[in-house]
Order: C-alpha cells, then structure tokens, then sequence
C-alpha cells in the first residue's frame, strides 16, 4: 500500500478521525488547515511527527490530522512532550491545547519547559475562553467578560504569555491570528524550524461561547509588525506589552543549546533511545567496583 | 572482661555532620575485605546538622542481613547517644568512647571502654582525625585487614592530597593499635569467624541495588522531584548517566516527572520516575493516563510514614494501599516489592521487561529501610538478566488498541514505520481515535480491566516458601521484612513453620491459594492496618489468624519478629 504524501499524507484517513466534533466556523478549522499545510510545506512525513496535546477543544488536534499523536491529560502535553522529543530527536515534536491547557492547568510546565528548552514547538489555540466546559473564563479572558462562572463579569488581569515567555528568555515567542492564512503557516513553519522551544500563541474566535473575540474583533484589534527585529530582546518585551491592537507576528528569537543538546545520552550515541539496549557491561563493571 | 562471638552488633551513634558516615564507610569497607560478613543499616533524624544520628553494623561469622536491636558495642559521639538508644542495651553491652560522651546518669550503669580518641587524634595533629581513629579502633578489635583501612582512606582522600591521606592513616592505625592492645590485655574480647568467600563478595545497598538494576533492564531516562528516602535512586541513576548514556533530569514536580516519563515510553525509551509517597501522590492523574493510554511506566516508591509528611526520615511499609488503588478508573497494574538486594536487582531490570510487554504502570515498592540497607552478597548473574523488547513496526493498517484475546496490544513508537501510532487518554476505538460508542466503550474496559489483568495474574509468580509445604504455621512477610522474619524463624527452628514471601505483590496468582490451605496464617508487616493481610484476604479469600504489626516508623528487629511469633506459636 503507497501512503499518500504532501498535504494529503496529513489528512485523516483512520475510520474514528473524520467526524470531527468541533462547532461550525470554530477557529479551530482553520488551526488545522494551517498546521497542515505547515508540515506538508516542510517536506514533513506523519511518521516523522508527533503531536501531543491536553484536553479541550484545540487537544483533540491529533485525531484530525493525520500525524503520530498523544491526546494526554489537561495541561500535561509540555512535559509529555518533552519526554517524546528527548527520547527520539529525530522526531518533530508539537504540544498543543488551548490557553486553559496551556496557561492555566499547565502553566509551570510551561515556565520550565522555557528554561529547560527541549526542541519542541508549542501551540497555544488562544480563544480568550473555556470552550469544552461551556465558556468560562479562561487566564486570557478579557476584563469585564461576564461568564456563566463569572456572572459580575472577569476582574483578574489577563495573562501574558507573550511578555512572559521574553521576560524568562525563552527561545522563539510568535503571536498569530488564524484567520490569516498564509502568514499564520510561515510563522509555524519557523516555529517548528527553530532549534529550541517554539512557543506560538494563536488566537482564534470560539464562535460558540466568546462573543466578544470574534473574527471581526480580532481583525480590529491586531496589526502585524512589519518593523521589529526580533533578536532585540527590549523591544520584543515593549511590543508584547502593547494591549490594542494587539501586535501579531514573531516577537522574539533567541538561539540557545536545547535540553537534547544538553543530555549526556546524544554526546555519543546518536539514536533514539528505543533502539538502544542495556549496557550490560558497564554493570558487569559497576559490580567490578563494588567489590573493592 | 566482655566476650562478643560469631555476631557483633556495633552502633555509631552522633550528630547529622559529624562523620559518622566516613566511619561507616571504613568499617564495612574494611572489615568486608577482612572476609566478615557484614550488615548496615541506619536511622536519621529530618535534619542535616544535629540531632541524632546512628548506625548499626553487624559483623559476623555467618551471612547476616537483618536489622537486630540488641546493641553490643555502642560508640557514642555525643552526650544524648546512649538514652536514645538505651532501650535496647544490655549488662552485656560494652559502651566504646570518651567520658564526655556519656551522660552522667549512664556512667554508673553501663560498661564503659574508655578510648581516648580525642588525645589520639590531637596527636596525629587535629581533632578532625577522630572519626578515622574511631574507626581504626574498631577495625582493630577484630583484628581486621589494614591494609583495607589503608586503600579506603586513599579512595575515599586521595583528592585531597597526600598530606590529608597519611594523617589520617596516621589517626587510624593509632585506633588499630588501641583496639588490639583492647583485645590483648583482656578487655574486650570478639571472636568472629572469617569466610574467605566474603573477600569476593560485593557490598550493596538498597538504592544501588534498584538503580542497577534498572540500568541493567535498559533504563534510559529518568525524571525525578527530589523526595526523602527516594532521591538516593536518581542520584545513582544521575552519577550514572554520562557513563550509560541516558537521560536523567531533575523537573519541577511530580506531576512533569511521570509525565516526561510517559512520553518517553511512548516514544520508546525505557523511562522510570523515583518518589515516595506524598509525591506518588501527585502522579495518580498521570497513573491513570498511563492506564487508559497503555502507556508503560515504571515507578519506583520508597516508602516512608504517612500520611502527608508524616515521618520523612523513616521506615513504613503504609503506601500499598495507595499504589494498589491510585488513579481513576478500574486499569491494571504490577506492584513488586524486593526483600533482598538480589530481588531489588532482578526485579527492577524485569520491571521494565514487565512494562514493555503488557503496557501497564509497573510499581516497585521499597522503603527507608530497604533503601538504606546495605550487606555483602555474591555478585549478581548477568546472565539471567534477560532484555525483552515488545516494540512493534506501525505499518500501514496498524491499530494501537487492537482487540486481541489476551488484553495485549501490539505497541509501536513513533518513527518505527510509515504508519503513525496514536496513543489517546480518551476512551477511543483500536486506532486510538476519541469513541463514545457504547458498544466499544464496554470491549475496551473489559480488554484493560479484565482481559489484561487475567493475562498478567495468571502468569504472575508464585510466592516463595522457606520451610515445609505442610507446616501448621505460615508466617507471611513481603517486601523488606524479608530477611528479620527469616533470621526470627532460624531462630525459632520449628518445622512446623514455614515462611511465604511475596516480592510480586499484585496481582496475585490464584495457585498462590494452596499455600494457606489449613494452616494458621501470620502476617508481619510494617504498617498499623496489615494492609497486606486485607489484599490476601480480598485477592485470595484466605483467612488472616494474626497480624504482626509495627508502625512505629521503625523497622522490625529481629527479635521483635521472634518474640511476636513466638508468643503465637507456643
């Protein structure tokens, strides 16, 4: 049997991944759309790539693209991910989930997935919103926004993944709408290409439960930055501290040795951990030595 | 004078910090090399200066590996030393140290050696020589192998340069020499028989022993949050991973390290997490992925008192419940619990075989004690390591959750063939995609609950019985009660009592039944309910006569064991 390749090798084929639960005109299509025309674009086999994700709407992303994937646990795809890059870095690995995946539940993994900086890249499907568990508010959640669970409307100040992943030095920092296409595939496709963690936070309307973040406000309220140098750590952290319009684009590249570099396991043996087999002699020695 | 034969007990006794540790390390090192069989274990309290600190050590004649509380020699570095341990010693007892040492209310009622130490030690130059001298001592009283002392010192010194390496072989011949002239002019007088074999033997802790052991079963990542009494396992493995080539990183909790751990498996690597139980407890979300998933995992967990805090320090055998019903959701699981260094080796080098085949958290259950054991043993046979590798190739049409017969699915890793495996914590059908079928729902419980359990219960290994099949008594022990139940029943020599150890905890084989039949069954362990005795019971339906419980946070001596069964079976 030939697999299919290109764009097509990406698409669904498995029986229990073509009925596909997300709302109509959710912004979660289009995530799709552009991630896979990302990893086709990238020249990228479904073998050679392995997306773990959380839970929410946005984690159910490895059942509708064709692509290694773990659907995990709410805010845990970082870690998971981490050890599935770590084990095979031949592997391009991507965390995905939402901004309650992300930055809430998983939020200390994220900071220290930025200072252990494995080679993975971070999707963050930012609707401003909890959407599986029918729209509460969520850490980026817009003050005012008067939630079933926050009737007298969101009072704590929304979180800054963009200013906080400069502030900690992290690697590579983008900020994306998804309703633009073409840019939104290029920024991912530099994402997954960047040696370290990639983190990407794409906002995206939940047609179902935000009415305020629309495609239309989006739209409004963000401007993409056509004069910003992103190795320039001081001015990436002034943009990302910009509110509206809101800047889009990539804010803040920072090269650095990633966790794979950095382990002791690749420094001679370049294979991936499942092919390798215990070292029985250096047991055998260790044993030597506990004799003396 | 005071006569000690074929089985010293020695307690060093100080402050966190004050080199009872280096003394430690001589001795055994030593006195092993000298062709006596030795034991060690300590005790220490939640801090790292001050308070008090000991160590027992047993030196003997025969194969010794079980903690006593009789204490014959006693060496205290501090005031306090003797009324913390005064519970256990004896008109027999000799106290081996300086006055200033013993409190006053002692000084009357126990036999005390005075050993100037401390003069002996400024003599070599300073009072730091004082634990080499003390160890000298001891080494001395037994006659031991100097030359012993002499390589350990430069081992242990050597960095340090030559200057420190002389004084302090300088300090402990000075104690060698006292503690012959002991012996000599009739003081003390120890008579244990060497067994040259021992010189060969290998000396071996609880920690290396389930560190090696995972390395030989092809660990190849770890991740860890440090927590007491577990840490020494991902030291080792950390001590160990330029050397192996693996992986070994230290997260930022619990929740990241089974988590890390599980991508790693899924990725294909042999990955192990080593806690205890607060930070066990953390895991159980990621546990129960791991059941859904069948994703494999090991999980090492040293137990010590809970519940929350409870004693970080010491010894309990508390958390089987925990790990027999953590997580959400019925799912199976192996629990093994090693009794001896041996087990702890091949069992943990297994673990990960166990794992690999049938895709389930493996969890293998030690405690403070068995942690901080250590005795000599023969060197392990490599040979019955086996390496056994489940990894599939995904190729087209292939199925992650395949319904089969026994439970077990075929497991590829990403990359290892064209087809691309989907692993999900969701209910999903047999390619790992989200289901809410009813029909599928009900197959897919049964496949993991019930099909795979069956599978791996009735391959699961039998208990091991010391003593005759038709015994009236059977006493049962698991995990690291092993060896002071075994030394309390050679003492008791009655054929009419056989032991039952279990070092596969869970599940349990059904033959495993035969053994209780007709007989008065005694459970020994280290907790306050007899949380064993309640899984025989419900796993076995046999009927539990006595429980021998002890939850102290300290282990059982053997003469606890003793005395317990002897007021049983008399």
């Amino acid at each position: 049997m030939n697999l299919p390749t290109g764009r097509e090798a990406f698409e669904p084929r498995r029986p229990g991944s073509k009925d596909i639960a997300w709302c109509p005109g959710c912004g979660n299509f289009g995530i799709r759309n552009i991630l896979i025309s990302a990893l086709a674009e990238l020249g990228l086999k479904p073998s050679e790539v392995a997306i773990i994700s959380g839970i929410g709407q946005a984690a159910k992303m490895p059942h509708y693209i064709n692509a290694n994937g773990y659907h995990t646990l709410h805010g845990r795809a970082i870690p998971i991910a981490t050890g599935v890059k770590a084990s095979n870095p031949e592997l391009t690995v991507i965390a995905e989930g939402g901004d309650g995946d992300m930055y809430a539940e998983g939020g200390n993994h994220l900071l220290h997935a930025i200072r252990r900086n494995p080679d993975i890249t971070v999707l963050i499907h930012d609707n401003q919103v909890y959407g599986l568990t029918k729209g509460q508010a969520s850490p980026t959640t817009m003050v005012g926004m008067k939630t079933p669970t926050q009737p007298w409307g969101v009072f704590e100040e929304p979180f800054n993944p963009i200013a906080l992943a400069i502030a900690m030095n992290a690697s590579f920092v983008a900020r994306t709408f998804m309703g633009y296409f073409r840019e939104s595939v290029e920024i991912i496709k530099k994402a997954i290409q960047h040696k370290g963690l990639a983190i990407v936070d794409i906002l995206h309307p939940c047609v179902s439960f935000n009415k305020v973040n629309t495609y239309a406000w989006y739209r409004e309220h963000t401007y993409w930055m056509d004069d910003h140098d992103p190795h320039d750590r001081e001015a990436a952290f002034k943009r990302a501290l910009e509110e509206d319009p809101l800047p889009l684009g990539i804010f803040y590249v920072n090269e650095k040795p990633t966790f794979e570099e950095s382990v002791p396991a690749y420094r001679v043996d370049k294979r991936p951990l499942w092919k390798r087999e215990p070292r029985l002699d250096l047991v055998g020695k260790f044993f030597e030595g506990k004799r003396a | 004078m005071s006569e000690f034969r074929n089985d010293v007990s020695i307690v060093l006794g100080g402050a966190a910090g004050q080199g009872i540790q280096t003394v430690e390390g001589i001795l055994t090192y030593a006195l092993k090399k000298s062709g006596y069989h030795i034991y060690a274990n300590k005790e220490y309290m939640s801090r790292v200066r001050g308070g008090i600190n000991t160590t027992e050590i047993r030196v003997s004649s025969r194969r010794v590996r079980a903690f006593v509380r009789r204490i014959d020699i006693p060496v205290p570095f501090k005031q306090g030393v003797l009324s913390w341990v005064e519970d256990r010693l004896s008109d027999t007892t000799v106290v081996l140290g300086e006055r200033e040492n013993v409190e006053e209310s002692f000084l009357g009622k126990v036999n005390l050696v005075e050993v100037p130490l401390t003069k002996l030690a400024l003599e070599t130059g300073s009072q730091l020589y004082i634990n080499t001298t003390a160890a000298g001592l001891i080494v001395g009283l037994f006659h031991g192998d100097f030359g012993a002392v002499e390589e350990y010192i430069r081992k242990r010194f050597g960095s340090k340069g030559e200057n420190v390496v002389g004084k302090n072989i300088e300090a402990a011949k000075k104690g060698y020499e006292l503690g012959v002239k002991l012996c000599e002019q009739g003081t003390i007088k120890v008579e244990v028989g060497r067994d040259e074999k021992v010189r060969e033997e290998i000396l071996l802790s609880g920690t290396e022993a389930v560190g090696i052991g995972a390395l030989a079963g092809g660990m190849n990542f770890l991740s860890f949050y440090p927590m007491s009494p577990s840490t020494g396992v991902s030291t080792f493995a950390a001590q160990k991973a330029e050397e192996f080539g693996i992986i070994v990183e230290q997260v930022e909790d619990e929740i990241s390290a089974i988590n890390m751990a599980l991508g790693a498996w899924f990725a294909g690597a042999r990955a192990m997490v080593s806690t205890s139980g607060g930070g066990f407890a953390l895991m159980s979300e990621a546990l129960s992925l791991a059941g859904m998933a069948e994703n494999p995992i090991v999980i090492h967990l040293a137990q010590r008192p809970g519940p929350a805090t409870g004693l970080p320090t010491r010894t309990m055998q508390g958390d089987l419940n925990l790990v027999l019903y953590a997580g959400h959701g019925d799912f199976p699981r192996i629990i093994l619990a090693p009794g001896s260094m041996e087990e702890a080796f091949y069992l943990t080098a297994e673990a990960f075989n166990l794992a690999d085949k049938y895709q389930v958290p493996v969890i293998i259950l030690t405690d403070q004690y068995f942690v901080d054991t250590y005795y000599n043993l023969p060197r392990p046979d490599l040979d019955k390591v086996k390496f056994e590798r489940y990894i599939v190739e995904a190729k087209p049409g292939y199925r992650r959750y395949e319904l089969t017969e026994d439970g077990i699915s075929p497991r590829a890793v990403p990359g290892y063939g064209e087809e691309v495996v989907i692993a999900n914590g969701n209910e999903h059908d047999e390619w790992g995609d989200i289901t809410e079928d009813a029909e599928l729902t009900r197959k897919m419980q049964e496949k993991r609950a019930v099909k795979k359990l069956e599978t791996i219960r009735k391959n699961a290994p039998l208990p091991k019985l010391v003593g005759e099949e038709n015994a009236d008594y059977l006493v049962v022990s698991w995990g690291s009660t092993l060896h002071a139940v075994e030394e309390a029943l050679e003492e008791l020599g009655r054929d009419d009592v056989a032991l039952l150890h279990f070092s596969w905890v869970y599940p349990l084989n059904p033959e495993t039944k035969r053994f209780f039949n007709d007989k008065t069954v005694i459970v020994v362990e280290n907790n306050v309910t007899g949380q064993f005795a309640d899984l025989l019971k419900k796993e076995l339906g046999v009927e539990i006569h006595h429980r021998v419980l002890k939850y102290d946070g300290r282990p059982f001596s053997v003469e606890e064991v003793f005395d317990a069964l002897k007021g049983v079976v008399e």
